[in-house]
């Protein structure tokens, strides 16, 4: 067969290089441009060459967030995933109840990030707040706007209450799709209830896991809205996240040039994880495919 | 190994059957023979799977009772029952090697180490898998998957009962033989009850004893291959079995003899007194094209040539008759019309084969 050469072709990628260009590309471009020049309002830019990164590594209050900020990805993912596969584990397999339930777990999903915030804001409220009055009557002493241990354990427990469904959907959808002569089987075979999870429904669900992984830990360390809302990053600096202190330097304090720095990092190192993610499912698809 | 029982059973998917057509399992009284293989054959949907899954206890029958040994255990778990069950579609284990497979029954019954090794060692030379005992079963072909599924199923000596359904679907021809010999043959070593769900007849067939026909969620005959093939009980059966089926004419029968038509066609015994829908039926084996103005006319519609015998497809009157010939024997082409043998003719009432009665063979005489 002979093949006609049309390099005119190359125009019909234009559309999806113009999108691109404008929604990725030139904002990308424009942050790196901060990132090696100093800026003293005026719109005057000088060259600041490695500057920002060389302060950036230096940096303790950026190695201090990103310490934070790891701690609480690890924390959510090790709270979220196991208890995302037992709710999954325990959800109703057919009749009424399983439309109920999907209903149920997708609400905290569908409410808007800061709304979440404002509510476990007021809730957490010692004055008015339902949980924070109870735990208060108690004689619990809970206060997330001056102890970072009351903070923190706000911030975590939000976080779970409003993702841990998103992992128990998706290892649910797994679990749903493992065929009845699997557990048939297993029964004939006398296997324990451990053995069943361990040996059939684990390793039927790794994949979604996988992706839930994957979202939890890339959501969760772009986390800004809901401590934002409820904490504000305190006290003190006990809840700045990365996005948080980003966002403190480049409009609270407008060091465009360090901000700029700070994003280019910050995106690395989600590029890194998603990189890691990516690799481990693709060698496990090459796994089952053998 | 065991006995079972079946007393009165039936089974119905909805939780309040109203009539006989909401159960997919009628009602069903039957002894299962220590130490005999049966198969159990019928088209698919016709309850075969769900009497299987009630004996080994995977689900509980909505009326009557198991017995195994005599001892109820209608309501017993499956593991308190040790049966073994191959499925139709292959489960493995996929993160265990296929070693771990096999002696994954044996283990959580917490049998002796070296026995386990020694077991699975020898399962897996019958499966032929010895070669492959320390690979991941994960990624196996799905013909090896169901190879370790059966090995799965004969690994433990001491179960009451052994439960195949359709175990060979997946398995390419070659192996389906191979494996069918090595069923046989454990079945002659250790004499295990087997039942043997197929819907394949030559299956049913050669691996079985006795060969149990269901029909709609019923049993309609339970026989020897030779009492399936010489007097089907049931027009079902003799449609189902043989290649091809039964040829079954709609007939006025009379005495001694069957009318289609304007043709008298002579019987072997003597009916009378028949109620319901009359047919006759005959195999093809004990038809043949004649020319004699004496028999069943006919249209021949084409002749098939598989190796052995040619097969007539031949039709009257729109109902399908079907001749099996001798390769030798030439086809006449003025041979339009089609003789039964009597011996081989059945008669039946609404489905049901009517045995001749003696009295009436007198009366016709």
């Amino acid at each position: 067969m002979n093949k006609t050469v049309n390099q005119k072709a190359w125009f019909l990628v234009l559309p999806v290089l113009v999108l691109v260009a404008f929604s990725a590309v030139i904002p990308l471009m424009t942050v790196v441009n901060y990132s090696v020049q100093d800026s003293f309002g005026n719109n005057e830019f000088f060259w600041a060459g490695l500057e920002w990164f060389d302060e950036l590594l230096h940096s303790e209050r950026m190695w201090d967030a990103l310490g934070r900020q790891l701690a609480f990805s690890a924390i959510i993912l090790a709270i979220q995933i196991p208890l995302g596969i037992f709710i999954a584990l325990n959800m109703p397999k057919k009749g009424v109840w399983v439309s109920v339930c999907l209903v149920l777990m997708s609400l905290p999903l569908l409410i808007p990030w800061n709304v979440v915030g404002t509510i476990w804001q007021i809730f957490g409220r010692v004055d008015i707040g339902l949980l924070g009055y109870t735990l208060d009557a108690l004689g619990i002493d809970y206060n997330y706007t001056q102890d970072p241990v009351a903070a923190w354990i706000t911030v975590i427990v939000m976080d779970v209450w409003h993702w841990t469904s998103l992992v128990a959907l998706l290892a649910y959808a797994g679990l749903q799709s493992i065929p009845d002569a699997y557990y048939q089987a297993a029964k004939i075979d006398q296997a324990s209830r451990w053995k069943v999870f361990r040996y059939i429904e684990l390793p039927k669900i790794t994949g979604v896991l996988m992706i839930a992984i994957l979202l939890r830990s890339i959501d969760s360390f772009m986390i800004y809205t809901e401590p934002f809302v409820v904490t504000g990053g305190g006290p003190g600096n006990a809840t700045t996240f990365l996005s948080i202190d980003l966002v403190k330097m480049a409009l609270g304090q407008f060091d465009l040039g360090p901000a700029a720095a700070f994003s280019l990092m910050y995106f690395l190192v989600i590029l890194l994880i998603s990189w890691v993610f990516y690799t481990v499912m693709v060698n496990l698809d090459k796994r089952d495919g053998v | 190994m065991a006995k079972i029982t079946l007393d009165n059973l039936a089974h119905s998917y909805y939780p309040n059957p109203k009539g006989e057509d909401d159960f997919a399992l009628k009602e069903l009284n039957h002894d299962w023979n220590d130490g005999e293989a049966y198969a159990l054959l019928g088209s698919s949907g016709c309850g075969k799977s769900t009497l299987l899954n009630i004996i080994s206890g995977l689900l509980e029958p909505s009326q009557g009772r198991i017995l195994f040994n005599d001892v109820d255990v209608t309501h017993a778990p499956t593991t308190e029952r040790n049966i073994a069950q191959v499925f139709q579609f292959p489960v493995v284990y996929d993160t265990m090697t296929v070693r771990d497979n096999l002696a994954f029954p044996l283990r959580n019954r917490g049998a002796d180490p070296n026995y386990v090794a020694e077991r699975v060692q020898k399962i897996g030379a019958m499966i032929g898998m010895e070669a492959m005992l320390d690979r991941k079963a994960r990624g196996l072909t799905a013909d090896a998957k169901q190879k370790i599924s059966l090995g799965r199923g004969m690994v433990r000596e001491d179960v009451n009962a052994l439960l195949f359904d359709e175990p060979l679907t997946v398995i390419d021809p070659h192996m389906k033989w191979e494996l069918r010999t090595q069923l046989k043959a454990l079945h002659h070593e250790f004499g295990h009850t087997m039942i043997y769900v197929t819907h394949d007849q030559t299956e049913a067939l050669t691996f079985a004893d006795k060969v149990v026909v269901m029909y709609d969620g019923r049993v309609v005959q339970i026989g020897t291959p030779q009492q399936l093939f010489e007097t089907p009980e049931h027009t079902f059966v003799g449609y189902f079995i043989g290649s091809p089926g039964m040829n079954v004419l709609d007939a006025e029968v009379t005495g001694q003899t069957a009318r289609i038509g304007d043709t008298e066609i002579p019987l072997a015994g003597g009916y009378d007194g028949l109620k319901g829908k009359i047919q006759i039926g005959v195999r093809p084996e004990f038809t043949s094209l004649t020319t004699d103005p004496n028999g069943l006319p006919v249209t021949i519609r084409r002749i098939e040539d598989v190796g052995r015998h040619k097969i007539i497809r031949a039709a009257h009157n729109g109902t399908e008759n079907n001749v099996i010939a001798d390769e030798a024997t030439p086809v006449d082409s003025d041979a339009t019309r089609i003789a039964f043998d009597p011996s081989g003719i059945n008669v039946y009432a609404d489905d049901w084969r009517v045995a001749p009665s003696s009295k009436s063979v007198g009366k016709a005489a």
